[in-house]
């Protein structure tokens, strides 16, 4: 399945750009087609216990997924928002 | 005895805010601060290999909401490059639940036979390893997985605010098998098989918090050093105090309680002398209810032994005398290799302070920088 992805800001060293495509039947899928395009960038959202981090959320064509196994669709938009709290 | 370096000093900054490189003239006596690196991210530790002609500076690294990492650079800081896999704990099997590095704290190169390999220790605390440079990176199963690990530790929701951390790894100059580390809130661990086994090592600590203030394990040290001359000398500034060990003796001998008020023996930073064993100094906060850790009354001084904590000597000369409420955390002080010896240090409030005769007179080399974490002189 191909979509689109929408980048925030930190991930964006990563992606050069705010939008990039990836392709997958699940999240998981969809994250390792992200990180086999732009290394190191799974890691960054997505803990070694396979956890979204905290403060960070994964929306799917507007709704907020937490399993990675959710299954995709093709042309579905997938957000990844990072929240902007800090000090 | 190792010869005294000389020329331009170089400091690697870490800060709640990113890192800085401040590097001296050959006097020591004028500072230049390099353009900020990773803006905005937390940097707890940054560390330049010691061994041989190389030149790899590792940092450890958390940017905002984001997952921790290592960065590495091999030109002195002008270009970084993220670790292709940063420490991570393993997988845990289905149905258990696991943990994940929250940020990387301390890091270290390994043993001087061993190029191009390296320790870090994070928080949750585990001890990792990396044989590529920093590159990738892979769990210490030894200490990790020990069957007594889960005595050992301090669990991730219990501990300091920003969460319990593995530090002070050290590796014996004399031997690559022979290591150290600290738990805070789980003491000092030593291993003599390159990590495939450990065993704590803190008979003679006396930690009140705890009810059996003599426990085999369980006490803070905040930090510990090994003297690189005299590796058989370890002097620890604890939670509960200032201790030196003689390895053999294999027991620690309280050195703080003789510091005079209201300056006391609770800090956090200690840093050794690079020749001489005897010669040590401390950063005093005011360990009094509720744990102010500022400098006491508002009057900075950290203080030299030089017979190995049989008396102090306080060194105040340069910094302001009264309110002045520095708080400097552990990995916050280092010295340098040049004779007399330079000693240097960053506050919570962005300041660094050297001193280039051996902490007899300080001077403040930059006032506006972020919460300092770590200062090392490469």
């Amino acid at each position: 399945m191909n979509m689109q992805i929408h980048i925030p800001t930190p991930l964006r060293t990563y992606t050069k750009k705010n939008i990039v495509d990836a392709r997958g039947a699940t999240l998981t899928e969809l994250f390792a087609d992200l990180d086999r395009q732009f290394p190191g960038i799974r890691f960054r959202v997505i803990n070694e216990q396979d956890e979204i981090r905290e403060h960070l959320k994964i929306f799917v064509n507007q709704n907020n997924v937490a399993d990675l196994r959710a299954p995709l669709q093709e042309n579905d938009r997938v957000h990844i928002i990072a929240a902007i709290s800090g000090g | 005895m190792a010869k005294a370096n000389s020329g331009a000093v170089i400091l690697l900054i870490g800060t709640r805010k990113g890192a800085f490189i401040v590097k001296s003239d050959t006097a020591r006596r004028q500072w230049k601060i390099s353009d900020s690196m990773m803006i905005g991210a937390v940097v707890n530790d940054m560390c330049q290999d010691h061994r041989g002609n190389r030149k790899t500076i590792l940092m450890c690294a958390r940017t905002g909401h984001l997952g921790p990492t290592i960065f590495r650079s091999t030109d002195g800081g002008k270009k970084w490059n993220e670790a292709t896999k940063p420490p991570a704990f393993p997988k845990a099997p289905e149905g258990e639940k696991g943990i994940s590095v929250h940020h990387n704290f301390f890091i270290t190169p390994a043993h001087a036979s061993e190029p191009g390999v390296w320790y870090v220790g994070t928080s949750p605390q585990g001890l990792f390893r990396s044989e590529d440079d920093g590159a990738s990176w892979s769990p210490v199963s030894g200490f990790n997985d020990h069957p007594r690990f889960k005595e050992w530790w301090n669990p991730p929701d219990e501990g300091p605010p920003d969460g319990p951390t593995l530090h002070s790894i050290m590796i014996d100059p004399r031997d690559a098998k022979h290591m150290y580390l600290c738990l805070s809130g789980g003491g000092v661990f030593e291993s003599r098989d390159k990590g495939n086994d450990w065993y704590p090592l803190n008979k003679g600590l006396v930690s009140d918090f705890l009810t059996d203030p003599t426990a085999e394990v369980g006490h803070d040290p905040h930090l510990m050093r090994m003297h690189p001359e005299n590796p058989e000398r370890l002097y620890q500034q604890n939670h509960c105090g200032v201790y030196r060990m003689d390895r053999a003796r294999a027991e620690w001998v309280d050195i703080g309680n003789n510091l005079p008020a209201p300056y006391s023996d609770h800090s956090y930073p200690i840093v050794l002398h690079p020749r001489d064993p005897e010669t040590v100094w401390i950063f005093p906060l005011d360990g009094s209810f509720p744990l102010g850790r500022v400098s006491p009354n508002g009057k900075p001084a950290a203080f030299v032994s030089r017979n190995a904590g049989k008396t102090w000597k306080k060194l105040a000369k340069g910094f302001p005398s009264a309110h002045a409420y520095f708080s400097v955390k552990r990995q916050a002080m280092d010295t340098d290799a040049h004779n007399p010896v330079g000693v240097y240090l960053g506050t919570t409030g962005g300041e660094i302070w050297a001193s280039r005769d051996e902490g007899e007179a300080w001077s403040r080399v930059t006032t506006s920088l972020p919460e300092i974490y770590s200062v090392r002189a490469a």
